[in-house]
């Protein structure tokens, strides 16, 4: 029997995403040179969120790309299921720019690893910082979040799932299952 | 030295005997045939529970010996057709050098003497190196022991040439066995023409091709009032064009090969070379109409053109590899299995086709038949059983057959050649 | 989406319309990656793609050469029209060698129709089909749909007119094949000689009438035009050809306004197509190569960017 409790509902969840946007604004003094890049697919529904609360924070609007970062998984070889690629939607330079890389759970690491190569290859920005809605821990590789929306124990069995209303026409909310 | 078959259900083309008989042989002829013989200190055979059945003759295989012993010899090919039931075999003329002077003739002779298994026929080629220009030295073939002529392979192209080849040929009391293949026609096609062809993507060969020449001949068979004789007839048209010429009185025999009356061109789709023959697998109809002019009559005889090819030479793609498949161990089982098995004709009616209409059409007068005074070439079958063709089982030395993996009725058990034994099952 | 469950690519007949749809909507996203500046990716990285081309073929052998390195593959060409690789003999033991260097892949062209099956059922390599005799050229025919798709967004009742010698064209095949599953109507045209015999039934209507095969065309594809048909007598002469059938500027103007040209290349201007359409405003042919790079990354990728067996 599998359990499943929620951990945020959907006003945390739109908490969560207006204290980051105010903490981007803290941390880089204004959104001079900062621009996002959501990974797909909760990561792209989360930046435009984020962007949309800068904008009412700043009225500024910032530079926004979509990242698939599917062509640099190290597990190609290892999953079942092929994953279906989308495109890559980046249609500015990132050089010199403060990139601030966003997704919905950060776990052991390697989807942001991923996109860290990818970002390389699309140019050479002055930082990467990144921001995700949960960190579930149990990291594989020394990589950490600049901004969190919430910080959940979890253990290896369970899962953290995120659903937010553009991408799964379901109520936002973080559950854990197992 | 003799040999008693005991409990024998003899099959003729005639009919079935109605009751078990026993059959003594002797000096390499029927001696006796009664419903019980003792015969103390000869070896016995029970045919309880099998058919006997004339040894089967082709008038259609390759020898491939003198020039390409890495295919096939004498030997292994004589092996070959003892195992699939056959007693006599014609062997054809495109060997290197080409069966085309008395020598060449008494050579295979020779080889098969000693060889020892099965009767083997060489025909003699109709033009000199079957190149298509000058009529062979026929009463000298004919001397040392030709019975047919051909340029299988190839088609007498020139209708001049061809003319006198027919007219030679009926003096010298030989029978033309004619490969029906415009080249211009069929231009080096891989496959038959069709909408297959046309999604492989691979070069067709039209029925065009074999119905040209089939039409030709008839009209100088009809105004030499000579014979001639078509091989390995693979099309629903070229059955009718016989059809009609045989309704006619024209002098015109026809033999059909056990793929063309079970494949069709839908075989090639794997494009495995085994499928890759000349003239090409047919489509639906015309393996229907092959099955129909057997049943008839238009279609006189099986021949297995059974074409050994090395594994090297099968190994190429489609378009390099050589055209031909082995087919002397399957073509019994294929009878019994696409023939009698769907009623196109009865176990009589193969006996028919396999042993007294080819008998007939070369003059074997001793040979075709299970009777007193025959040479005793006899085989024994279970056609009931079935079995499974596999590669190891292939006794010629080669194995190029499509019909690997598949599952046939209709088993050799015996054979026996000249009142020997030259093949048992083990 | 559906995934991708082929080992091989030898033909567009064995591909659903999901599963070309799959490689189209993962060409576009390869596409955006030969845009970058680092026209790279590691999807492959580790992999490696052997080009065995047993026929010259410039284009073809670049364009995958490029997508595999796209995509982080190690490559290596035997390219051979004077070696053992021109005896189809040997060709499943030079593929046999290729595999005992662990190759993963093999993209192979051949001018015997079939050989990409052979290999196929002979190794255990992957093998991709780059164009086998008359048969199939599976990713001419996936560029050419992506192209077709991308500049009209759709193939529902879409005319296509191919132009030319139909007989011996593996594109043609290949492309009434996959348009055919996409749902697109498919007109072939060329003098009666070199339209082969069962055509219609692989779903394409065939006519020697050009007028009526160009008429309200959405895309017109001319076909490279040999001038061995001659000799072969399937042509009285080459003149004759261009008289009766190269795509001119006239003839285009019977096709809808902004009917697409395209064709496989390499072109012979001034025989089946005229210099003005090919260099024209509704040409294609050179994005037709850029697609090309796209395809086959995608293509390479769903072959070999997974679990392997």
């Amino acid at each position: 029997m599998s359990t499943s409790s929620k951990i945020m509902d959907a006003d945390q969840v739109r908490r969560a995403v207006t204290r980051i946007a105010h903490e981007i604004l803290e941390r880089n003094k204004g959104v001079d040179e900062v621009c996002l890049v959501g990974i797909r697919t909760r990561g792209v529904v989360l930046a435009e969120r984020l962007r949309a609360a800068i904008r009412q924070i700043e009225g500024k609007e910032l530079l926004y790309g979509i990242l698939d970062i599917n062509f640099y998984r190290d597990d190609l070889n290892i999953i079942k299921k092929q994953p279906v690629i989308h495109e890559t939607l980046i249609d500015f330079d990132i050089t010199d720019k403060k990139v601030v890389l966003v997704d919905d759970v950060l776990y052991t690491g390697r989807t942001i690893r991923a996109a860290l190569d990818a970002l390389v290859d699309f140019g050479r920005p002055s930082s990467i910082q990144l921001a995700v809605l949960v960190d579930r821990g149990h990291r594989e590789l020394p990589i950490r979040a600049d901004f969190v929306g919430k910080n959940i124990p979890t253990s290896k069995t369970q899962q953290v799932k995120v659903s937010l209303q553009e991408s799964d026409s379901h109520e936002d909310g973080v559950v854990i299952e197992g | 030295m003799g040999l008693l078959i005991k409990n024998a259900c003899v099959v003729n083309a005639a009919g079935e005997s109605r009751a078990p008989v026993d059959i003594l042989v002797e000096d390499g002829k029927i001696k006796k045939i009664a419903p019980s013989i003792s015969a103390p200190g000869v070896e016995v055979i029970d045919a309880v529970g099998f058919k006997v059945l004339p040894g089967f003759i082709d008038l259609h295989v390759h020898l491939r010996e003198p020039g390409r012993e890495d295919k096939e010899t004498i030997a292994t090919g004589s092996a070959s057709a003892a195992k699939g039931g056959f007693t006599a075999i014609f062997a054809m003329p495109n060997t290197i050098p080409a069966i085309d002077t008395a020598q060449v003739v008494q050579f295979v002779l020779d080889q098969a003497k000693k060889v020892g298994l099965v009767n083997v026929y060489p025909v003699g080629a109709i033009t000199k190196g079957r190149a298509g220009e000058q009529i062979t030295e026929m009463m000298d073939l004919k001397r040392a022991g030709c019975l047919g002529v051909s340029d299988d392979g190839r088609a007498v192209m020139n209708a001049g040439l061809m003319r006198r080849a027919l007219e030679y040929a009926s003096m010298a009391g030989l029978l033309v066995m004619q490969h029906c293949e415009d080249e211009h026609l069929s231009a080096k096609g891989v496959m038959n023409e069709g909408e297959v062809s046309t999604r492989l993507g691979l070069r067709g060969d039209p029925i065009i091709a074999e119905t040209v020449i089939i039409a030709r001949d008839i009209e100088l068979a009809r105004y030499l009032k000579t014979r001639v004789h078509f091989m390995h007839v693979s099309s629903a048209r070229s059955v009718e064009l016989i059809r009609r010429a045989k309704a006619e009185g024209i002098q015109v025999t026809a033999e059909a090969t056990p793929h063309h009356f079970t494949l069709t061109d839908d075989a090639v789709k794997s494009f495995d070379t085994s499928t890759k023959v000349n003239p090409p697998l047919r489509m639906a109809a015309d393996v229907q109409a092959i099955k129909d002019g057997l049943k008839d009559g238009t279609i006189d005889c099986i021949a297995t053109d059974h074409a050994p090819h090395t594994l090297e030479d099968k190994e190429a793609d489609f378009d390099c590899a050589p055209p031909g498949l082995v087919g002397l161990e399957t073509a019994f089982a294929l009878g019994m299995t696409e023939l009698v098995g769907n009623g196109i004709l009865t176990l009589t009616g193969l006996v028919d086709k396999m042993s007294a209409a080819p008998a007939h059409l070369t003059g074997l007068v001793n040979k075709g038949e299970i009777a007193e005074g025959r040479d005793a070439d006899i085989v024994i079958v279970d056609p009931e059983r079935k079995w499974m063709v596999t590669k190891e089982d292939i006794a010629s030395k080669s194995k190029n057959s499509p019909f690997i993996g598949r599952q046939l009725r209709g088993r050799v058990i015996t054979t026996i050649c000249g009142g020997k034994k030259v093949y048992s099952e083990k | 989406m559906m995934g991708w469950k082929h080992k091989h690519l030898l033909d567009m007949g064995s591909l659903t319309k999901d599963e070309i749809g799959l490689v189209l909507e993962t060409a576009k996203s390869f596409k955006e990656v030969s845009s970058r500046e680092v026209k790279k990716v590691p999807a492959l990285r580790g992999k490696t793609v052997a080009l065995l081309f047993a026929e010259p073929s410039t284009r073809t052998r670049v364009s995958f050469e490029l997508a595999a390195k796209r995509l982080s593959a190690d490559t290596l060409t035997i390219q051979s029209t004077n070696s053992s690789l021109t005896k189809g003999e040997t060709i499943l033991d030079t593929a046999l060698n290729i595999q005992a260097m662990n190759v993963d892949l093999v993209v192979v062209r051949h001018q015997a129709s079939g050989v990409p099956q052979m290999l196929a059922q002979g190794t255990k390599m992957a093998i991709v089909n780059a164009g086998d005799g008359c048969r199939a050229h599976p990713t001419q025919a996936l560029l050419d749909m992506f192209t077709i798709h991308e500049k009209l967004g759709s193939f529902s009742n879409i005319k296509v007119t191919i132009v030319g010698d139909i007989l011996h064209s593996r594109v043609a095949r290949s492309d009434i094949q996959g348009l055919v599953t996409m749902g697109a109507h498919v007109t072939v045209c060329g003098p009666s000689t070199l339209i082969p015999i069962g055509i219609e039934a692989m779903g394409a209507e065939a006519t020697c009438d050009i007028n009526k095969a160009l008429k309200d065309a959405d895309v017109v594809m001319g076909l490279r035009m040999q001038k061995e048909r001659q000799q072969e007598s399937f042509l009285p002469s080459v003149t004759e050809y261009v008289r009766e059938f190269c795509i001119t500027p006239e003839r285009l103007r019977l096709a809808k306004p902004k009917a697409l040209v395209m064709h496989p290349g390499p072109t012979n201007r001034g025989v089946e197509i005229a210099a003005e359409v090919a260099d024209g405003p509704q040409s294609v042919i050179l994005e037709q190569v850029t697609n090309g790079i796209a395809v086959r990354m995608a293509v390479l990728y769903l072959l070999l960017g997974r679990k392997s067996k």
